[in-house]
């Protein structure tokens, strides 16, 4: 179930960064009192601070009267929503059908073994956070990455390898 | 003399081939050299085992190429398009060269798919020069009423492509009947099912078609309002119907006092999915545009009855939209004329896995899945063996190859256990696993139930451990029908279409290949060589060549020998992990 998601194991707790929570707003303003407007709220603040913060659940909760129960309740259960900031890049290995039949675990495996991170972790110097999805809508290339919004199909763990050491090598630069 | 056209096919798929840069290097060297040929843009073909793809249309006739990267399109430009000689090998497809790839176009009847890859999706003028909004204008200059507009869709004998197959005439006919203040269409675009990529490439490659096929059914059941439901990971078909809306608003196709009728207002707005499946069920969906948590609730009342915001709310699939406009363009006899008895018109299938040819086709209803694997798709890549194909995704079954002559119509599919679904279809070989593949669909639906049924939320989960034992050489006697028991239990005891097919890939692999989910229990095998864990690995003396990349890798040191000398494995030792096997470049780790 989806609410596994929250935390599966004990995590030792993680200072968050501080945000600039005036940075949502206009959002607010935006979507204050419109039908349908919690979905939007929360995508709209995940797009400036990269998550949502505790603090901007409280102020979204403070400023637009939606419950704190269903603002978190929602953020849960999407697995769009993070709650902790991820990484500079993001990759995300696409598991469905076609990719697993391609074996795209395979891929997985050495890049979770290269990174040293688990499925859905960010890397200790913050560069990339990697996580399993479900389909890219790519299949016929299987198997599948995307990094950022950038998809790299036909992949071996070789090519995929070289692929991240590269963007590596770059933000070094 | 008629202008050369050259046509880059920027989908998703070529995009990722790498077709950004193909057409920056046509537009570079068109401006250095100072070429004068137009270079267009469109979404793609289908024909993604060939990505990128660029098409050229000149005086004598048009060639599409494939696998054209900036080098190819630098020997395209000098030799085709300056000096007028196409270059044969390159080419996939053309009335003037015969290519052993053209059979993948052959047979295909393209409906849904008219205008992918045929025109620019960002230009709806091409849209418009292709009868374009003619199928709404035919409604408003007949001066048709929407009953009529109705009786067309029930009699062209359309089924909703989203999975379901109900008719998509007379779901209009109950949401028309309903009298309310506001009524609604939305547009299932969230392509739940992994594996399957039409509705992307609908969306991408004619996002007015879309538009169309909503407007016709905001005129037929009386609704101002439509919502299209898109799937977040889908960034480029939300911007290009972002694109197609905005213009549609410019031209007057959407707003107040449409196509001259009087009283006809009609909107559309896009709403971005938050990642879950679920979300795909009519209800959940609701619910996540109302912005809560995407749980199925009861039905009736049917959202014909009551839906967003409790009113009438008619609910369609991508593909069923886009089909809207041609039906109406050339009337139902046309479309009802394609098919089986039960099955009408066409549909898309996104062929995937262990074939030559992936892509996507669209084929009259009741072609045989012989037919489309080996006549379009090329047959199994590597001159491997055909084991199976898989149907409907998560909700759907494995068909073995045995039964290959089915026809592919909702009746006959059904009738194996699986489901049409949206129309995904992996092909596996022989070195699939199907008892693997069972265990990774449970793995899926596990994770994606909503919660709110006690089987489908730890029923799943039973029944995938259970799988996940079996693969691990764990298996016990009993397993299977333990299995069975609890698919059927789950089945009967879930509210949603996500529980209630969550076993199906489970049955119809035990039903099929009950012979290999018992050699993983009782033999400890996997026929298929997939499960790792039940694999013994072994070194072939002969193509070792002592480089000792494997004894590195070995987490447990359970490889021996030494330098430039042949290797053994302790096999008391091993865990089975496979990391020499992936470690070694000469082949040498064999399984057995
Ligand atoms: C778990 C689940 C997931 C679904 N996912 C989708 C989907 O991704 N796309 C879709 O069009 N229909 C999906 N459906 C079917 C819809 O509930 C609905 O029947 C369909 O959108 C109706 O459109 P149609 O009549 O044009 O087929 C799903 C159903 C279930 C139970
Ligand atoms: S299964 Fe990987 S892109 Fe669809």
């Amino acid at each position: 179930m989806r609410v596994k998601r929250i935390a599966p194991e004990p995590v030792a707790p993680v200072a968050e960064p501080s945000v600039d929570l005036s940075l949502i707003d206009s959002l607010i303003a935006k979507y204050k009192g419109k039908q349908g407007n919690l979905i939007p709220l929360l995508q709209g603040t995940q797009e400036i601070f990269g998550f949502i913060p505790r603090e901007a659940f409280l102020k979204l909760h403070s400023d637009t009267g939606l419950s704190l129960s269903e603002l978190y309740g929602v953020a849960t259960f999407y697995a769009q929503f993070r709650l902790t900031p991820s990484g500079k890049h993001i990759i995300k290995m696409c598991h469905g059908t076609a990719c697993h039949v391609q074996s795209v675990t395979a891929i997985t495996d050495e890049l979770l073994d290269f990174l040293e991170v688990k499925d859905g972790e960010t890397t200790s110097d913050g560069l990339f956070t990697i996580e399993t999805v479900a389909c890219l809508g790519c299949c016929s290339l299987a198997p599948v990455m995307m990094i950022d919004e950038e998809t790299h199909g036909k992949l071996t763990p070789k090519e995929a390898l070289k692929i991240i050491k590269e963007i590596r090598r770059n933000e070094a630069l | 003399m008629k202008k050369t056209t050259v046509i880059v096919g920027l989908g998703s798929c070529g995009i990722a081939a790498g077709a950004g840069k193909t057409f920056s290097e046509f537009q570079r060297i068109k401006a250095a050299d100072k070429l004068d040929f137009e270079l267009k843009k469109t979404s793609c073909v289908g024909m993604c085992f060939r990505e990128p793809l660029v098409e050229i249309i000149d005086e004598s006739g048009s060639y599409l190429y494939g696998q054209v990267d900036p080098a190819k399109a630098d020997e395209i430009i000098e030799k085709h398009i300056k000096n007028f000689s196409p270059i044969p090998e390159y080419i996939v497809q053309s009335e003037r060269f015969p290519t052993p790839e053209q059979s993948f176009f052959e047979g295909q009847v393209k409906i849904a798919l008219r205008n992918c890859g045929h025109m620019d999706p960002e230009n709806i003028e091409e849209y418009e020069a292709r009868n374009g909004y003619a199928a709404i204008r035919k409604i408003a200059n007949n001066f048709m009423n929407p009953d009529q507009v109705i009786q067309m869709v029930i009699d062209s004998g359309m089924r909703g492509r989203g999975g379901g197959g109900f008719s998509t005439g007379m779901k209009w006919k109950f949401a028309r009947n309903y009298d309310a203040p506001q009524k609604y269409v939305i547009c299932n675009a969230d392509e739940g099912d992994p594996g399957a990529f039409m509705d992307r490439s609908i969306l991408e490659g004619d996002p007015h078609g879309v538009l169309e096929g909503m407007i016709i059914c905001g005129y037929a059941i009386g609704a101002s309002e439509g919502y299209i439901y898109c799937r977040a990971e889908y960034p480029l078909a939300i911007k290009r119907l972002n694109i197609a809306i905005e213009q549609a608003r410019k031209k007057g196709y959407l707003g107040k006092g449409l196509f001259g009728i009087e009283h006809f207002n009609f909107d559309i707005k896009i709403k971005e999915g938050a990642g879950a499946f679920v979300c795909g069920e009519e209800t959940a969906l609701i619910a996540s545009i109302e912005g809560r948590r995407g749980m199925p609730r009861r039905r009736p009342p049917f959202p014909a009855q009551s839906g967003l915001w409790k009113s009438p709310t008619n609910i369609n699939n991508v593909e069923t939209f886009v089909n809207i406009p041609w039906i109406i363009f050339n009337g139902p006899q046309a479309y009802a004329a394609m098919g089986t008895e039960k099955s009408k018109g066409t549909k898309v299938f996104a062929l995937t896995g262990k074939i030559k040819h992936g892509g996507l086709v669209e084929v009259p209803m009741g072609m045989t899945i012989r037919d489309i694997i080996y006549n379009l798709g090329g047959g199994i890549a590597n001159g491997k063996k055909f084991k199976a194909v898989q149907l409907g995704g998560p909700s759907g079954g494995c068909v073995p190859e045995y039964l290959s002559h089915t026809q592919v119509d909702y009746d006959s599919v059904n009738a194996t256990g699986a489901i049409m679904g949206s129309g995904g279809m992996v092909v596996m070989d022989e070195t699939t696993c199907v008892v693997d593949i069972a265990r990774f669909f449970l793995d899926f639906t596990q994770k994606e139930s909503c919660g709110k049924c006690t089987f489908c939320r730890i029923g799943t989960k039973r029944m995938l451990e259970i799988l996940t034992r079996i693969t691990q050489g764990e298996g016990q006697e009993g397993d299977i029908e333990l299995l069975e028991e609890l698919a059927h239990n789950i089945k009967d005891g879930s509210l949603c279409g996500l529980g209630q097919t969550a076993p199906n890939p489970v049955l119809t692999t035990i039903k099929y290949f009950r012979d290999e989910y018992e050699a993983h229990i009782r033999d400890k095998k996997c026929p298929a060589l997939s499960c790792k864990k039940l694999l013994t690995y072994k070194v072939d003396q002969e193509k070792c060549t002592g480089c000792m990349a494997c004894t590195k890798g070995c987490p447990v040191d359970a490889i021996e020998g030494g330098k430039r000398e042949p290797h053994f494995i302790l096999q008391e030792v091993c865990i089975k992990c496979g990391v020499c096997f992936t470690k070694c470049k000469f082949g040498a780790i064999q399984l057995s």
